[in-house]
């Protein structure tokens, strides 16, 4: 009785039901056009969406109070949980800022092979972004040249540490493993096939008349706009403003590579889609940049700081912040000495954006809505955390 | 001129406290300024990138620090004790960038237990639209003007504050009163 309730009071914030005729449409959260647990109210006056309200909160699952009753080694495989796409990009940025809160730097080749992870995960990530914006707007096939890619990947990574999906990759301090041995001859392959498999995305959506109709001009928005509502990453980039963390806060070792990074111009769907395709192709190119560098290292260097079996880190609070596929994602921490950190805020990188959803669909299409979601690849998990 | 130089010359007597810890600076203004003092930091300092916001509840941070306190007393004499208004419980942190420079800083604001409101600065930052309504959901802060203050992650009949340290950890078993007409 009180789901209904709940529903009924929403409907009546949304706006003018009493002034025209509008319909309320309730999309998700259970939903195959959703992606996850997402749930938006929408005021419609025929197809066209005069409001549109996100409920979030159906994944909620409490993460940053149970961070607080884990000690700071427990709570890494949490972070995976957050954007399940890419979870290597959550681990390496939590263990990122504990180590900056301890104030240590990892060896060389840590950072190298997280960096070769990471890239591997973005491409991942990506992959299935793009893959799913056509399996939304009914190109079924570019979904399974990707996703193909993506299993290759998702082998690397079972070789290195043994997951797959819930990666929990390294520690702090450093990387368990080695790149395995066979990661070795499977690059220079898979270096092509990636490229291919973008290839032959490309040839079959980015002229297509259909594609072109269904994505150009939808969802413009400007990067003042942008701006204001706290986007990053991708979604900002297409937007035409050119901010990457990699370039402008670089960690790492992305300052030893080099790359380009793409922007768009109008904000549209169709931006969104070019500024993740093209920075699949770069992230090819820092893998093979990481990768020249990891070669001149040599083969017994170390891969781990020696670290305390409890950390505790002095009393304190840092930010660290990397670009995650989706854009910002930060780790806030505040150590009051002991061995669990006393508060974790994490700064997801589509809350931000899925925060500005109404703006960005007021006026549309219904079937533009969907094409706008895909886009903003919103990740529940990371989104209710 | 530094960073902290930059900040202390614009914010003046709004600077409470300047804290640095691992590059990272925090700076403490009072509550009653928080609009003016981020307006100036926006537009004079160039930390015109709203990059976070969020809360912390430091109840336990004070009652270890009495326990301590307590007990390396309890070998001397035992003091009465001290009087007086207990310090605010909770923090309100804004993180603030600046697009720039690249430069970040932490802005802080105390907020006493018995005066749960703040400023709303989405008048500021849009981006500051479901940060506040969380800090509100999970602490219990209000924010004065903003446009929906209503819970975001948990549902709207739910009571309580769940981030705060005195909330525990496994619920209170709120779930169990929702009476969901299951067929």
């Amino acid at each position: 009785m009180s789901k209904e309730k709940g529903l009924e009071t929403i409907c009546i914030t949304t706006g003018p039901t009493e002034v025209g005729d509008y319909v309320t449409l309730n999309i998700g959260p259970i939903h195959p056009a959703m992606h996850g647990t997402l749930r938006v109210i929408t005021q419609t006056d025929g197809e066209t969406v005069i409001s549109a309200k996100p409920e979030i909160g159906y994944l909620h699952r409490g993460v940053e109070k149970l961070g607080e009753n884990l000690t700071y080694s427990q709570f890494l495989p949490m972070t995976d949980r957050l954007n399940y796409c890419s979870a290597i990009c959550n681990n390496v940025a939590y263990e990122m800022a504990v180590e900056k809160l301890l104030g240590i730097e990892v060896p060389p080749k840590a950072q190298l092979i997280r960096m070769i992870m990471m890239e591997l995960a973005r491409i991942a990530d990506h992959q299935v972004c793009v893959g799913i914006l056509g399996v939304d707007l009914g190109a079924l096939t570019p979904f399974f040249y990707l996703i193909i890619q993506r299993e290759e990947i998702y082998e690397i990574f079972e070789w290195h540490h043994g997951a797959r999906l819930t990666n929990s990759m390294g520690a702090i301090g450093g990387v368990e493993a080695d790149l395995p041995d066979r990661f070795h001859e499977k690059w220079p392959k898979m270096r092509d096939t990636i490229r291919r498999a973008n290839d032959e995305t490309d040839s079959l959506l980015t002229h297509n008349r259909i594609w072109m109709d269904r994505t150009i001009g939808v969802n413009a928005f400007c990067g003042d706009d942008a701006l204001d509502w706290g986007f990053t990453g991708p979604m900002l980039r297409a937007c035409g403003v050119r901010r990457d963390l990699r370039k402008d806060e670089p960690y790492l070792m992305y300052d030893k590579v080099d790359f380009e990074v793409p922007v768009g111009k109008h904000g549209d769907v169709f931006d969104r889609y070019m500024v993740r395709m093209l920075e699949m192709e770069e992230s090819v190119k820092i893998i093979d940049q990481a990768y020249a560098l990891y070669k001149e290292l040599p083969d017994d260097a170390p891969l781990m700081k020696k670290m305390p079996k409890i950390i505790r880190p002095p009393e304190g609070q840092i930010y660290h912040a990397i670009e995650s596929p989706n854009g910002e994602l930060g780790f806030f921490i505040k150590s009051d000495g002991s061995d669990k950190p006393y508060r974790i805020k994490i700064r997801p990188p589509c809350y931000m954006v899925y925060q500005a959803f109404e703006d960005l669909v007021k006026g549309e299409m219904i079937s533009d809505l969907i094409a706008c979601l895909s886009s903003l690849n919103v990740i529940a998990g990371e989104l209710d955390r | 001129m530094s960073l902290k130089e930059r900040i202390e010359g614009i914010l003046g007597r709004d600077l409470l406290e300047l804290t640095e810890f691992r590059g990272d600076i925090c700076v403490e203004i009072p509550k009653n300024r928080v609009i003016q003092a981020l307006t100036m930091l926006k537009e004079e300092a160039g930390f015109d990138f709203l990059s976070d916001l969020f809360g912390i509840d430091n109840l336990d941070l004070y009652t270890k620090a009495k326990k301590k306190k307590k007990k390396s007393e309890d070998d001397e004499a035992q003091e009465p004790e001290e009087k007086g208004p207990p310090p605010p419980r909770f923090e309100v942190i804004y993180l603030l960038l600046s697009l720039s420079t690249n430069e970040r800083v932490m802005v802080k604001v105390r907020v006493p237990e018995d005066d749960l409101e703040l400023p709303s600065i989405t008048g500021l930052w849009r981006a500051a639209n479901w940060p506040e309504r969380e800090v509100f959901d999970m602490f219990g802060v209000r924010f004065k003007g903003h446009p929906n203050l209503r819970r975001l992650l948990m549902w709207d009949e739910f009571q309580d504050h769940p981030l705060r340290k005195d909330y525990p950890l496994e619920g209170k078993g709120e779930e169990r009163h929702l009476n969901y007409d299951i067929a």
